[in-house]
This record gives structure tokens, sequence and C-alpha cells, in this order.
């Protein structure tokens, strides 16, 4: 089925509250993620993209509910896993995985790599015990680990062998859908392309379907299918990879595109420079939220806030110019 | 037995180590270090800073790290000069051994010249002899430094004021309260900073580009005439990263100054180098403008390194990668240190290590591949003056 969604998302909201005074009374909310819709088709791949702070990694976490949603549906192969009890939620567990950021962190430094690996599965009895280390061997010959690494350590590993680690982890389950957060991002440049090299194998062999969350546009454009751009706890401009890199509609796209900078000397680019910083999560602006570093402001855009609207073929965008 | 081998092995280390350390101790106690030490010759007067087969050696418990292992190169006056490499190859240790903030008694310069033309004495200075007291006057003054995380750079419990004020009235004791904080402002300005009450911020309540803003200002306030700047966007976004390669781009121009830029994008480096320097595990493997190295890469390495990065609008199916990962610095082998990871590779990468040869007047690699052309080249160059 070409249609089928591995995962919906509606509405996410995800509000923080700031507890201030002696009584730690609310005071008020960081809209961190701020009613983000999009959907994703099985085997493909989603890349989120946005500043720090603008809310990637909490959708990426809301999603596996890691943290708990303030509203919004969340759901996974047809599953509103957001209505779900703690019992309940744990079959879900293995289907949907995380890569985390930093593999120096996200490892358990007093854990063998195959105990590492294998722990997940154990607990969700995935295989027998007979074939569970013929099977931790197999996800770790998938993920170009050496079978002799069973018994090593994670401080013995460089950072591309550890980020191989993290996915030989979350593999192991047999995920239907992962969520990459910044996966690459703490690795040097030529580790950088094994690790997407081995992630896009994976996708092909497995049917995979990511969530890649990055700051690294050209990272992105390698890897996704689909696109979808973030600022200030919204999605502004999702679409295909061909829409949203040939044809960037909104400003801040633009902006965030022609901020970064190309390897060729003769190249140099018209930038547009966005003034000024990302303003907070707890006090969002008026109206359109990028109506403050918009180069394009009108006077409408700092009234009314901007719905998303669809320019053919799925390329969905949030702004006033194409009222 | 191994065992026993192995405890010797590592009894000699220390023994080694603890014999180099005294040298060291010895060397910085000495409060006065005659000139006839430290003065030397600049090559070409143009050039700000010279580094002359540096070596930066790390005495450490298993062995000794070469981090950086003769390297050499200038910068011209006014130019921007860009070193690229991975984690771990010595380009941070290359930009401390200038500033002489290796940390002491296991880091150390263990060899060669950092020639510095000191423009306010008209002397050339090396900066690997020069006494304590000396380089005091020289860090933060004529070279200073923009670190990689603003926030671990700026102090947390002073406030911007204090910090920038203090750099100004080090180096210039003459000044007056007042004209320090006015020259603080007007840094400040110069980075684009304009608000009120800035000096009495604390960092925390700056964003990251703010802070990094702060953190230049810092480096700018004394009108040094090299700025090293050690990955300044990396911890930065994309659009914040913009706004800070234009402001250091801008400055350059204003204050005529040299910068010593190091980073691991590419991007940046070709936005705002003029000369390319490829570090590979504490080696030069090339360098050249950045027209050189960005059009006509000639080590496997900087190929694979252009390849292996995913460009806007470029379409590849598979990235390259480079296989393998960078040897380890300790014991580094004879032959070239490339030659496990490379594609090309040729029957005399068996042999010693590639010496540095040239393929134009600015263009210099370290690789067999191109030393059979370089003679050529000096062979053919020879017919023709002769």
């Amino acid at each position: 089925m070409p249609n089928e969604y591995v995962v919906e998302v509606n509405d996410l909201k995800k509000y923080f509250p700031i507890k201030s005074g002696i009584l730690q009374r609310t005071t008020g909310h960081v809209r961190a993620v701020d009613g983000v819709s999009f959907r994703i088709q099985k085997g493909h791949t989603f890349g989120l993209v946005g500043e720090s702070g603008c809310g990637k990694t909490t959708i990426g976490r809301s999603i596996l509910r890691l943290t708990d949603p303030t509203s919004g549906e969340v759901k996974i192969s047809g599953v509103d896993i957001g209505k779900l009890k703690k019992k309940e939620l744990r079959p879900f567990r293995p289907k949907m995985q995380m890569i985390f950021q930093d593999p120096f962190s996200s490892l358990d430094p007093r854990m063998p790599v195959g105990e590492i690996i294998g722990e997940a599965v154990k607990e969700h009895n995935l295989v027998s015990r007979s074939e569970y280390k013929e099977y931790i061997l197999k996800v770790m010959k998938d993920c170009g680990l050496r079978p002799y690494y069973i018994d090593r350590y994670p401080h013995e590993f460089s950072g591309g062998q550890r980020q191989r680690i993290c996915i030989a982890r979350a593999l192991a389950l047999n995920p239907d859908f992962i969520v990459c957060d910044e996966p690459v991002s703490a690795l040097d440049v030529s580790i950088q392309a094994q690790i997407i090299n081995l992630m896009k194998d994976l996708q092909e062999q497995r049917q995979l379907t990511y969530l890649f969350i990055s700051h690294d546009l050209s990272v992105v454009e390698h890897i996704s299918d689909v696109i979808g751009v973030m600022y200030l706890g919204s999605m502004v401009e999702t679409g295909t990879k061909d829409d949203i890199f040939k044809e960037p509609l909104h400003p801040y796209t633009k902006a965030l595109f022609s901020a970064v900078p190309v390897a060729d000397p003769d190249i140099k680019m018209k930038r547009i420079i966005l003034e000024g910083d990302i303003p907070s999560p707890s006090n969002p602006p008026k109206g359109c939220k990028f109506h403050t570093r918009c180069s394009q402001c009108m006077a409408k855009c700092k009234e009314e806030v901007p719905v998303p609207k669809d320019m053919g073929n799925g390329h969905i965008v949030s702004c006033h110019l194409y009222d | 037995m191994a065992d026993k081998n192995q405890r010797q092995e590592l009894k000699k280390i220390k023994k080694y180590n603890l014999k180099k350390y005294r040298e060291y101790n010895k060397q910085m106690r000495k409060k006065r270090v005659p000139e006839s030490e430290y003065l030397t010759k600049m090559k070409n007067p143009d050039n700000i800073i010279e580094f002359d087969n540096l070596q930066s050696y790390f005495y450490t418990d298993v062995g000794t790290v070469k981090s950086v292992d003769g390297v050499t190169f200038d910068i011209p006056r006014g130019k921007t000069i860009g070193v690229v490499g991975e984690s771990g190859c010595g380009k941070s240790v290359t930009s401390l051994s200038v500033m002489r903030l290796l940390q002491g008694p296991q880091g150390q310069i263990a060899g060669g010249e950092i020639r510095f033309n000191q423009q306010s004495t008209g002397r050339a200075l090396n900066l690997a002899k020069v006494s304590m007291k000396e380089m005091e006057k020289i860090r933060g003054n004529e070279i200073s430094m923009i670190f990689q995380e603003p926030m671990t750079t700026l102090n947390p419990v002073f406030t911007i004021g204090d910090q920038l004020c203090e750099c100004i009235s080090l180096h210039n004791p003459e000044m007056s309260k007042k004209a320090v904080e006015e020259r603080a402002l007007e840094t400040l300005k110069m980075v684009g900073i304009v608000r009120d009450g800035i000096l009495k911020n604390y960092p925390h309540e700056l964003s990251g580009g703010m802070r990094q803003r702060v953190v230049i200002a810092m480096a700018l306030a004394c009108d040094p005439q090299l700025v090293i700047a050690d990955e300044p966007t990396t911890a930065l976004d994309v659009t914040i990263q913009a706004q800070i390669l234009d402001l250091l781009r801008d400055l350059k121009d204003k204050i005529n100054a040299s910068i010593m830029l190091i980073t691991h994008d590419l991007g940046v480096v070709a936005e705002m180098a003029d000369y390319v320097v490829v570090m590979y595990a504490g080696r030069i493997v090339e360098q050249g403008t950045a027209d050189d190295i960005f059009h006509h890469p000639a080590h496997p390495y900087t190929i694979g390194l252009m390849k292996s990065r995913p460009m806007l609008n470029q379409k590849v199916d598979r990235l390259y990668s480079i296989p393998g990962n960078v040897p380890n610095p300790v014991n580094l082998p004879e032959y070239c240190y490339f030659k496990n990871r490379c594609d090309s590779c040729v029957e005399a990468c068996s042999g010693p290590y590639p010496s540095l040869v040239s393929l134009s007047d600015t263009h210099k690699v370290s690789c067999h591949l191109h030393q059979g052309e370089a003679a050529h080249k000096k062979q053919t160059g020879g017919k023709q003056n002769a």
C-alpha cells in the first residue's frame, strides 16, 4: 500500500510550565511545540529542520511518549499512543526506537556492547534464549560491527563506532519507526558519511521509517523524502524534498537555506541574513511568530496567525504572503 | 613474559616523561630569557606568523603523542588562513602552541619555531622560546583568540563589562576607568551590540549568538594583529553562523588583522579563507589558496573530505565515505598515515612518509601520487630556464 502512514501527528502541543516564587506556582508556559501536524509514509524519511530551541527534539520525544504531550494526537500504525496506559504502551515500545545525538553519553559505560544491544531484546522476549547470541551477532553484523566487539566496553570505541552501537541497539528490536535525533552532528565529516550510508542501507533492507531531526540542512536534504521546517514551535513549511529545496516559499525557509555555507570559493551566495535571535518561546510574538525577523513583514502579519495552506503536491506553507 | 616486557616498556616511558617534565619546569621557572635566545628574523616581512617545522608533543603515560609533527606554513598580513581537518588532527594544538597555552608539563613545544612579526617594536620573536612574561604582553593584545563555546569562554559569575574591561585595562594600564568603559562599549558596538546596560549583564542573560559576539569583542578589544578563531561557529545555528561569519569578514577589513580560522566545516572555509591548510594526524597533507584546494584538490584525503560532505542542491545516491578511522596517535607508522584509508595507493606508499612537494607556487601536497609529477615539473622548468 503506497499510502500507508506509519506516523500521524495531529495538532500536537507540548507546554512546559514555568514555576516561580516560594510556592512554585505556575506563572507561564514555554510553548515548546505549539500545534504541529504531519504524517510519515512507510519507508520514508521525514526530515525536521530548524534552529536550536524550536522544538524539534520535543516533537521526537512526544511521539515516543518519552514526555507526555499536553494535547494533540499521535498515531503510530493507526493506534493513538497518547491514550494508552503505561502497561498497554509496553508492547508498542519495540516498534518505535530512538537514536540519540551524543553517542558518548547515551551508552552505559559499564555495560559491554553485547548487553547494550541485547538488553531490550531480552526484556521484550523477542527471541528464544538459544538463538539470542546469534541474533545479537547478526544485528551487529548488519550495522558493521565486528563479532569480537561483543564483550568490549563503549569507551574502547571511537565516535563513529559508538553511533553504530546506538543504531544496532535500536535495530535489535526490529522497529518500524526510528526517531533519529541529530545522529551525526557529533561526528567528524568523514565518519558522518559512513553513518548516513549505513542508515540509508538499513532503511532499504528493512523498510524503516525515520523521523530525522537535524539542524544540518545538507544532511537533511541528502537523507529525507519529505521535509518539515520548524520555527518557534510551529511548522512553517512542509513539502517533498524537491519542492522545499528548489522552491522554498516561506521567508524563513529561504533565509535558512541561504545561510548554509557552500564549499566553493567562487559561489558567494546572496545571503538573506536574519537580524536578531529567535524570540523566547515562553512569550512568542503576536500574529505570525516570524514577523519580528521577517524581511517581507506586512501589517497583517503582526495581527493574524497565518493558516497552513496547501500549494499543491502536499507543499504546505503558513505565511500571509500566499493568501 | 609479554606482560613483563610491557611493564618494562611503561617504566621506560615514565622515566623519559619525567626527564621531559623536569626540563620543562626548569624552562618555565626561568624569569629572564636573554633576548638572543628568542630573537629571530622573518623569512618574509609581509608575514605575521611563520610556522617553521613546529612540533608539539604530549608526553603521556602510554607514549609520546605527536599532536603536531613538523608543521610549516605562513600567515600573511591581512589574510585569512583556514585550517581544516578532523578532530584530533592537531589543528587546535597548533593554535594553542601560538598562544603558548598548551597544558604543561605534559604538552610541550618540542621543536621548531613560531616566528611572530611584532609590529609595535619591529622585532621578530620566536614564540616557542619567549618567556612567559613576554608572552603575557602578547597574548590577548597582539594575538587573541576566539574559542568554540561562548558559554564556557565567558565566566558566568562576572558581568560582561567586568570581563571586557579587564582585558583592556590589563594591556593598557594607563587608561582611566571611564576611558576603558568607553572603549569596551565601542568594541561592542563594532560587533553589533548596541543595548543599554549591556556591561552590567551576565553571560546567561544573552543568547548564544550574542555571547559569541561578546567573545569576539573581547578578542578585538586591543586591536590584535592576529585573531585565532577556533571553531567560532560550530556551536551556533546556521542563521546565527551566517551573522557571525559576515561580522568576522567585515571586521577583518576594518582592523586590518589576519585571521587563522580553525574549523572542520569546508563550507565555512570556502566562504572565509584566502589560503587553506589541510591537516591529517598532526601533519599538513595539502596547502594552497582556496581556489587550489577547492577546485584542484590533489591529496586523496582532501578529495575524500569534499566528496563525503553532502551538498545542497547536488544529488548523489550514496555519499562517498573514507573507510576506517584516524590512526592511533601513539606509535604512528613510518609510511604515509593515510595509507590504510586511501583508495588510490601506489607501491611507493609503503615507503617513507612522503615529503611536501610543490604543484604550483602556492599549492603544496604531501602524497606519493604527486611526487613524480612535481619532479617532472622541476625538470622541465629547469630546462626552460636553461
